[in-house]
This record gives structure tokens, sequence and C-alpha cells, in this order.
């Protein structure tokens, strides 16, 4: 039998590295996907809990998250494709007109 | 009830069986097809090696093994070398989801025809075919090639399109069943409606998403008409340019792989699965049924290959405007009339 | 058995993980996110979720990160650059993700007052059927918010990607779908 705090531990190891891949990288696209491993890490949570209090509750919690996840995946990228159309570069530090 | 061991040993026989009857029947449907296509076009197909061809496959196996590999000095290394392993192993993985008899009971241990039996074996079908796009993918982008990436895009495009019409085309069927296991849905198919029609699904109101669905699997297996991606008169061959000998041998085993994986969904959600006329002593009890599933797939296989020698390819905005503006419509009122039905009569 | 499971698939999904920060051409960081997908989709199914585990696979390994490789195959963007501001974040992003998830896994493996599940009797699965009626029945708004959202998103993107004063705008019939070709 797996504690579910090993679970939980998982999931807090893999949201760290998503936020520090969040703010370390310097590609859109990999600044993107680290969003994507946040999200897996705080779906495999709520699962975590599902499973621990017997509630779907859980589970269908993250069928929501997922749903959300892929909304939002298209419009990013779809924005992504407009920046690259416009600056010709991924790289975040190129992409600061707005800059004071 | 059996022990842990023996369901070991049991699924290891069976794995090495399937594995070993798939591989045979991609190797002689390359030959059906090579037969069927040339009698199509009036000429003989393959007939000098062996009797009626039939060891052709075996000549090509050789010279696929055989030829000089070669890998172009551009690509993308890592990536051009798993894209094949990636497809193949993608499509012989959904052979052990598929079951294609009853129970049998071998030697006093009682076990079912298929390698493992889940409670959501048509759910991950789906999901093999969503990952096999990614073999197509990664293949036209590693390449580093003007056609490979345009034959890779498209492709990629036309299978994650056509993807929603077949899984939708499916929850007309899944609705009417109640479950997602393969085997629970097939034997919902036995006995008769009226008289000598079998209740197969495909008599019982989803002829429509039978015709969706042979539309979105000829898309998904990039089957004429939809294989713009592959064509030889458009893209050069596509996805698979750069590739040579084994690796392309693994691409075309893998799409043929695919189809069989396609028809065997359609035999067992559509066509009612291993059910036929069953009579005889005990042994011919157990194997008509396995004899029925593959005489369906048969069916289904030589429809391919007879849509493939008869109708022209589609444009490749043609194909998109089908499948996002005809199937998917098509396929939610399937779903939406089949609910009303069985909410109906309930 | 199941520990063994947990412990290979968590192992898979941190080296799938530490992968993704660690490489430059963001079509290895996509490969890695699959394998991190893949495995949690693996991990849920130990946790008895098998209805989220198939749409894990299906939705986000095959349909999202789909989503991603097309746009890095289109972008062709190439390699990561060294700029000074990504050699600073990286001598101090290391060391913050080891303290930051050694905290939180601290902190969780210390303070969690039900450590075991709390019924243990019956298997719990999430089936396709106790989830639907769920969804339909209690969660029936949230539900159809989501639709609206996706439909939202669809628009969106349309708009945002389709090229900058062309003669097909969207909503003429000639506009192709969301994804333009090279």
């Amino acid at each position: 039998m797996v504690p579910v705090s090993y679970y939980l531990a998982l999931s807090a190891i893999l949201f760290a590295l998503g936020v520090v891949g969040f703010l370390i990288k310097r590609n859109l696209i990999t600044l993107f996907m680290s969003i994507e491993l946040m999200l897996n890490a705080v779906n495999l949570a709520f699962v975590a809990f599902a499973w621990q209090w017997r509630s779907l509750n859980g589970q269908v919690f993250v069928f929501f998250v997922m749903v959300v996840a892929a909304a939002e995946t298209a419009v990013g990228l779809a924005i992504i494709i407009a920046v690259f159309r416009t600056r010709e570069t991924l790289n975040v530090d190129r992409v600061n007109l707005l800059k004071l | 009830m059996l022990t842990v061991t023996t369901f070991v040993v049991v699924s290891v026989i069976k794995i090495v069986i399937a594995i070993m009857v798939l591989l045979a029947a991609v190797a002689y449907s390359t030959w059906l097809e090579r037969k069927l296509v040339g009698h199509i076009q009036n000429r003989w197909g393959p007939k000098r090696v062996g009797p009626f061809g039939l060891l052709q496959p075996l000549a090509d196996g050789l010279k696929f093994i055989l030829k000089e590999d070669l890998v172009p000095p551009h690509v993308y290394k890592p990536l051009y070398l798993a894209a094949p392993i990636l497809s193949l192993s993608l499509a012989l993985t959904s052979i052990a989801l598929v079951p294609i008899g009853n129970w049998v009971a071998v030697g006093g241990i009682y076990t079912p025809l298929e390698i493992t039996d889940v409670n959501i074996g048509l759910l991950i079908l789906l999901g093999i075919t969503s990952l096999s796009v990614y073999g197509v993918a990664l293949a036209g982008w590693s390449s580093n090639s003007k056609y490979s990436l345009l034959g890779g895009l498209r492709a990629t495009a036309q299978m994650v399109s056509y993807e929603i019409a077949l899984g939708l085309s499916l929850v007309g069927v899944l609705i009417m069943s109640g479950s997602l296991n393969l085997r629970e849905i097939v034997d919902m198919q036995g006995g008769h409606l009226v008289g000598w029609i079998p209740r197969w699904n495909i008599f019982r109101g989803q002829i429509f998403a039978f015709f969706i669905y042979l539309a979105a699997a000829f898309a998904e297996t990039n089957r004429v008409p939809f294989d713009l991606p592959e064509a030889e008169s458009e893209l050069v061959a596509g996805y698979h340019t750069e590739y040579s000998s084994m690796k392309f041998a693994m691409f075309f085993m893998a799409e043929y792989a695919n189809m069989i994986t396609v028809a065997s969904i359609a035999t067992l959600l559509f066509l009612g699965g291993w059910h036929g006329p069953v009579f005889g002593p005990w042994w011919l009890v157990d194997i008509l049924p396995i004899f029925w599933f593959g005489l369906k797939v048969f069916a289904f296989i030589f429809l391919y290959i007879w849509v493939r020698g008869t109708l022209p390819r589609f444009r490749y905005d043609q194909l998109m405007a089908f499948g996002w503006k005809f199937l998917f419509p098509l396929a939610m009122a399937n779903v939406l009339v089949t609910s009303l039905i069985v909410a109906l009569q309930k | 058995m199941q520990l063994v499971l947990f412990f290979v698939f968590g192992i898979i999904a941190v080296a799938a993980a530490i992968n993704l920060l660690a490489q430059r051409h963001p079509i290895n960081s996509a490969l890695s996110l699959i394998v991190v997908m893949a495995s949690l989709a693996a991990l849920f199914l130990l946790m008895g979720a098998e209805f989220l585990a198939a749409i894990q696979v299906i939705v986000y390994a095959g349909a999202i990160m789909v989503l991603f490789v097309f746009v890095i195959m289109l972008l062709n963007a190439g390699e990561e650059e060294r700029t000074p501001g990504s050699r600073v974040a990286k001598r101090l992003g290391y060391p913050a993700v080891v303290v930051l998830a050694g905290v939180v896994a601290w902190t969780l493996l210390t303070h969690n007052p039900h450590p075991v599940p709390v019924n243990l009797s019956g298997r719990f699965v999430g089936s396709p059927t106790a989830i639907a009626q769920l969804i339909f029945r209690d969660f029936l708004l949230p539900f159809e918010v989501t639709s609206v959202l996706i439909l939202i998103a669809i628009m969106g993107a349309v708009v945002l990607a389709s090229p900058v004063g062309t003669a097909a705008g969207p909503g003429s019939p000639e506009q192709p779908p969301a994804k333009r070709e090279g």
C-alpha cells in the first residue's frame, strides 16, 4: 500500500520543477510547457486526494482541469504563433517592446 | 482460479501467438493488396514467387533486410531513428486489447481469447490511435526536408481532425451497449433481431455510424482516398521520403497493422465480433468464432483495398473540409439521435 | 507491488521533468513532457482512476502535446540561445527548485494526519459510469460552462493565428481550419 503522502510529495516535486522551469527558461514554448507540467502536478494531487477520501469529486475536478488546459493551450499557442510572426523570435528576453 | 505464474505463462503464450499472427497478417495483407489492386487494374499481381505469388511477402522482407540502409547526413538523428520504432510498436500494441473469441478451456485452463480484458478497452484503443500521430509527426520533422515536413504536417493535421469523427461515431454504439468493455459490447450483439438477421449493431440503427467510422478510419490510417500525405504524385513520399530499407518497412508494417486494428474495432463494434453460426463438436465450437472474426476482418480489409484501387484521392482542403464540416456534424447528429432513441425507450 | 510500480513511474516522471528543463531544443522538452504525462497516466491507474488515465493519454498526451509538437515543427525556431539573463536564471533556478520541492515535500510527509486511505474496504474505481453520473448530474453547470469556454477558445485561436490582412478573413467559407501548414 502506497501512502498518499508519497503521491503528494511527487506532485510537489513536479510542481516545483514546473515553477522553476517557468522562471528560468527563455523559449516561449518551453515556458508554456512548464505551465502544463504544473497543471499535471496539480492533477496528480487531486487524484491522490480523491483516492484518500474515496470521493470521485476529485477526479471530476481533474477532468475539468484538463478541459481548461486544452482551451488555454490552444489560445496560448495561437498567441505564440502571432508573436513569432511579428517579432521573428521566440526568446522572451527579446519580446520586450513595451519595456520602459 | 488462476495463480500468478499460470497467468503469466498463459499471457506470454498468448502474446507470442498474437504477435506472430499479426505479423503474418500484415505480410499477407500486402500480398492481398498487390493481387487485388492488380486485378482491379486488369493485370496479374505477383504470380511468379511461389503459387499465386504467395511467397512474395517473404521476398519483400528479404529485400528490405538486404537493402542498403541510408541515413541522410542532415537529419536529426535521435528522432529520425525513433519515429519508425514508435509507429510500429504502437501499431502492434493495440492487438493486446482485441478479443477474438469466447472463453476457451485449453488443457484445464479457462482463459479469454485476448491478452488483457480491461474495462475501458475501447478508450485505450482510441488512446493508442491518438499516440500514433507522433510517429508521423516526428518522422516528417526530423527528416529535415521540405517534402517530409509538409507531408508530416499534413498527415498530423489530418489524423488529428479525423480522430474526432472516429471517436464520436463509436459513441452511438457505446450508448446502446452501456459499456466500454469490448467483450461486453460483442456479447450484446449475440442472438437474432428478426428471423435470421443477427443482432449486430449495424442492423440495430448504427448504419450511419458505420459509414462515418469507415470514412474516419480511412483517414486515420492514411489510405486512399485520404492518402495525400504519402501520395507519390504529390509529395514524393510524404513523411517517409527519407527513409530506406528496414525503417521504411517499419512504417509500411505499421500502416497495415493499423488497418488490421481498425478493421478489428469495426468488426467488434458494428459487425458482431465473433458471432456467427456455430455447430459441431466441442473443438469446432471453439474454433468457429475465431473463424467468423477472421472472416469479418478479412472482409473489411478487402473493402479497404477495393476502395484503394477504385477511388481517386482528395485534395487537401477538400479532405479537411470533409472531416470538419461533414463528418463531425454528422457524427454529433448520430450521437444525439441515438441517445434520444435510447432515452425514449427506457 | 504497488510501491515498486509507484517508484518506477515516479522516478520516470521526475527524470523526464528534469530533462524538460535541461534540454535546449523545445522538441526534446515536448517529448519529455509526453513521457511525464504517460507516467502520470500510469500513476492514475495505480490510484484507481482508470477513466482519467485513458483521458490523460487521449487528451493531454494525444491532442494537447500534438498541438505543441505541431507548433514547434511549424515555427522551427531552433535551439535556445544563451543570453546573460538565462545564465543568471539557471544559477539561481536549479538550487531554488531543490529548496522549493524539499520544503513542500517535507511539510506534506511529516504533517499528514491521515497517511492511509480512510475507507480500506471495497475497490475504489473511477469507472466511466460513476464519473459520468457525477458530471452530468452534480456538475452539470461547470460542464456546460467549460463547453462554452472551449468554443470561445476555438474562435480565439482561429482569429489570433490567422494571418493579418488577407482576403479570407475569419468567417469566410474559404478559410481553412485553424492549422496553417507551411
